[in-house]
């Protein structure tokens, strides 16, 4: 059983913040600079890189996030260290500086009037120098408040409302009592429940920002649609699971939150939280963008229920997957990392697979790789706000 | 066996949770807020996650699932006949 007194073993990092990975990352400011960076992770085992398609001609609220989101990956405590690689020296500097608040090592490289081979050549030697440094760093014991967990699920289909949804609500009740930082999002997925959402709020101000999220979500969809989103929202996956209406959707969706669990505050796209409990994140519902934006706000471990089977991963943060769909379990097995489809035909209780979550969880923390590690998806992806300038 | 569950006992549609089921077969339903069983015929053959009407629905008639207002219905219903997006649509977008 869990409780206070349960410890994970992680590494403590400068700032205080504790990781469950020890990557050496090679971070590309921009597109351009991803040839650079593959090139540095090849030369130099144990490290990795992340290449993404942005940071180029981006402004305002949108370039802002594309900051916040690059440098918060960077400053996750998954992270020991950094080589930051961005075609100009400018917003590579800003990037490098962004991370170096948390105190641990980072150098940048900006590639003109160097090229790639010199900076390639360069940066080698650095990231060789953080990976030999972070290979000989230990996991120290943890308390539980220590982890900061996020979740989102992906390709659901009825069976998520039923079976693994409630399993990471019933797991979020009982780590909000100790302590641990907590995220959901998936804004417009809320649509039919925001009500439910709304009534979780732990003050009326954080109702009011909650609200006015959702509402201006709202917005966006009624601004572009060009159809009821019965092409989108269901997805053509979530049809073909048995998901008919948005509504549907989001009442199954929402029973990550447990039953118990109060909603402490709201965060921006990326946003660190400040204290421990659950946060609602304004966020895209496209699994891949929301599991980037917890990792750059700072989340450590990922619950991902599904019902379809969608196998997604992420480069720096563990992301664990449950489903309760016995025909995708048997079809899917490799992507699994917790089969709770026992709950459909009453062989367990809620308690128990949120239990049996919770332990696949610490053992995840400890060092157990996880389905989407063990298959290498790594998917990074930068959410966008707005066309480029 | 389990063949369909609901969440609350006010529900008008219910979720398929096993392969394979056909029309005419006699099914157990789960109520799971009140851990009880109860029986249904199946109208059609139903694929696993889909759902199943629990009662005559009528056309225009609100649908509910976890005891909450999912959308309405948009044509007529039998109680075991499947309940999915030719004869469901949201009340939003």
């Amino acid at each position: 059983m869990i409780s206070s007194n349960t410890t994970f073993w992680g590494y403590r990092r400068e700032n205080g913040r504790v990781g469950v990975r020890n990557h050496v990352i090679i971070l590309p400011v921009d597109d351009l600079a991803n040839a650079a960076c593959e090139g540095v992770a090849n030369n130099i085992k144990g490290t990795l890189a992340i290449p993404h398609p942005y940071g180029r001609l981006q402004f305002g609220a949108d370039l802002d996030l594309h900051f916040r989101t690059i440098i918060g990956t960077g400053a996750n405590p998954n992270v020991a260290a950094v080589v930051v690689i961005g075609i100009e020296s400018e917003w590579t500097k800003k990037v490098v500086d962004g991370i170096a608040r948390t105190g641990k090592p980072v150098t940048g490289f900006g590639i003109e009037l160097h090229g790639d081979h010199d900076t390639i050549m360069r940066a080698s030697k650095v990231a060789k120098e953080y990976v030999q440094w972070a290979s000989e760093l230990q996991r120290v014991e943890c308390p539980i408040s220590d982890l900061w967990v996020s979740t989102k699920c992906g390709e659901s289909d009825t069976t998520s409302g039923c079976g693994a949804n409630p399993t990471v609500g019933n797991a979020f009740d009982k780590l909000e009592p100790l302590g641990v930082t907590m995220v959901f999002g998936e804004t417009t997925e809320i649509t039919g429940g925001e009500h439910i959402v709304a009534a979780r709020c732990a003050t009326p101000q954080v109702r009011d920002h909650f609200m006015a999220m959702f509402n201006r979500y709202q917005e966006v969809v009624e601004r572009h649609k060009t159809s009821d989103l019965s092409d989108s929202q269901p997805t053509k996956g979530n049809i073909a699971g048995g998901l008919t209406t948005i509504e549907e959707k989001a009442l199954g969706n929402i029973q990550k939150i447990g039953k118990k669990c109060k909603v402490i505050g709201c965060l921006d796209k990326a946003e660190t939280p400040t204290k421990p409990g659950l946060w609602f994140m304004d966020s895209s519902s496209a699994a891949a963008e929301m599991v980037t934006l917890c990792a750059a706000a700072g989340y450590v471990v990922h619950f991902f229920p599904t019902g379809q089977g969608n196998v997604i991963g992420n480069p720096i943060v563990p992301v664990i997957k449950l489903c309760a769909n016995p025909r995708t379990v048997r079809t899917m097995s490799e992507h699994i990392d917790h089969d709770c489809s026992g709950l459909l035909q009453r062989q367990k209780n809620l308690d128990e697979t949120g239990e049996e979550l919770l332990e696949v969880m610490l053992r995840t923390c400890n060092g157990r790789l996880t389905a989407a590690e063990a298959l290498g998806h790594r998917e990074f992806v930068l959410t966008r706000l707005y066309e480029s300038a | 066996m389990i063949h369909f569950v609901l969440h609350d006992p006010k529900d008008t549609v219910a979720v398929v949770v096993v392969e394979g089921v056909k029309a005419g077969q006699e099914l157990t339903g789960w109520i799971m807020d009140e851990d009880r069983t109860i029986a249904l015929k199946a109208e059609q053959d139903i694929p696993i996650g889909h759902k199943l009407a629990l009662k005559d629905i009528k056309s225009g008639e609100t649908i509910i699932k976890y005891g909450i207002d999912i959308g309405k219905s948009i044509a007529d219903i039998k109680a075991g006949a499947h309940a999915h997006v030719h004869n469901i649509k949201t009340k939003r977008w």
